[in-house]
């Protein structure tokens, strides 16, 4: 079974409960996908398939790209992601469409996509420095401060935090519950906020480390006497 | 249609059609335990915030002398009905000024009803 989807973000709004909570709420437009390669195990090392997101859009490709659709025998697409297969089930074709009815209500998901770029920030918006005091004749207020010490051991260590290009890097987030499944308008909805921009792609997968249903414990009887 | 609307449409109640400077009547659900019960709150529109369904109104009244605003989004399942009482001639889309007017100086005039 296909644990995942490709989709497109399309914005936010809010969902009501019938007691009158209100959910944030972010519209995915999750498929139609179709199988362009199924990796196995004997083969490839591992259980996965290659999906392609179908799209209004005409995907251009070069010829490599090209031949590795018309092997598969599915129109080209623009979009292409790997998702794992879950054990056990029908192993996926090549061809077989994946639909956002995967999913079902309540369910959590992990989604993720490309999140927004920031451009070049400073240590306090990047790293969330402190900063220094803005007045009372304070000099220091937003560098970096000291990045190490001098002639032991010369250099700066390596990973030190330091401004730079900030966002625009791929961001999971785990755990969306889902809220509603719109599989005849291949939509999703899911509580929160998710990453990238509205029109960015992302991949909706189920959740890789769900919560564990809560069990109520018994409590033991007590051993001895009273 | 967009896929926003889509979603947004079921999610749309049927409201009169209000605005600024109305007197209405809101019809509200509370739980109270096991059972429900419905509460009228009663007062001037004194703003309108669009937006499909995160649409929301202010609605204030004066209560024993103290003024209480309620802010209810407009297509909420708690909101039964709404009831439109009175509709009086405003200049403005927020009626913020009423805050600091007390007694007869809060009065509005109605609207003309032209036919109806």
């Amino acid at each position: 079974m296909v644990t995942g989807i490709i989709g497109r973000k399309v914005g936010m709004t809010q969902i009501f409960d019938p007691d009158g909570t209100v959910h944030p709420a972010t519209v995915i437009k999750a498929g139609p996908c179709v199988v362009v390669q199924a990796k196995a195990a004997p083969t490839d090392g591992y259980e996965a398939v290659q999906l392609g997101l179908v799209e209004e859009r005409p995907a251009k490709l070069g010829k490599p790209m090209a031949g590795h659709y018309k092997k598969a025998g599915v129109p080209p697409t623009r979009v292409r992601r790997e998702v794992k297969v879950a054990a056990g089930g029908e192993a996926p074709k090549v061809g077989e469409q994946v639909l956002a009815s995967i999913f079902a209500n309540g369910e959590r998901v992990d989604v993720v996509g490309t999140g927004r770029g920031k451009g070049f920030q400073g240590v306090v918006r990047r790293h969330h420095f402190g900063g220094g005091a803005a007045t009372h004749g304070s000099m220091f207020h937003r560098a970096p401060g000291s990045i190490g010490a001098s002639s032991f051991p010369s250099r700066v260590v390596k990973g030190m935090r330091m401004a730079g290009r900030m966002g625009g890097k791929r961001v999971t987030i785990h755990n969306l519950k889902v809220l509603r499944v719109d599989p005849d308008n291949h939509l999703l909805i899911v509580e929160g906020g998710i990453p990238g921009a509205p029109t960015g792609y992302v991949i909706i997968r189920k959740a890789i480390t769900a919560k564990k249903l809560k069990v109520a414990q018994v409590e033991k009887p007590k051993k001895g006497k009273k | 249609m967009s896929a926003i609307d889509l979603v947004e449409k079921t999610q749309l109640a049927a409201r009169p059609a209000m605005k600024s400077g109305d007197t209405v009547r809101v019809h509200v659900k509370v739980r109270e335990g096991d059972k429900e019960r419905i509460q009228i709150f009663e007062g001037v529109v004194i703003g309108m915030h669009r937006g499909g369904t995160r649409a929301s109104f202010t609605v204030r009244k004066v209560s024993f002398g103290q003024g209480v605003e309620r802010i209810f989004p407009l297509h909420s399942p708690i909101i039964q009905k709404v009831e439109v009482m009175r509709s009086a001639k405003v200049r403005r889309a927020k009626l913020y000024y009423l805050r600091e007017l007390k007694g007869k100086a809060a009065r509005m005039k109605d609207v003309a009803k032209t036919k109806q």
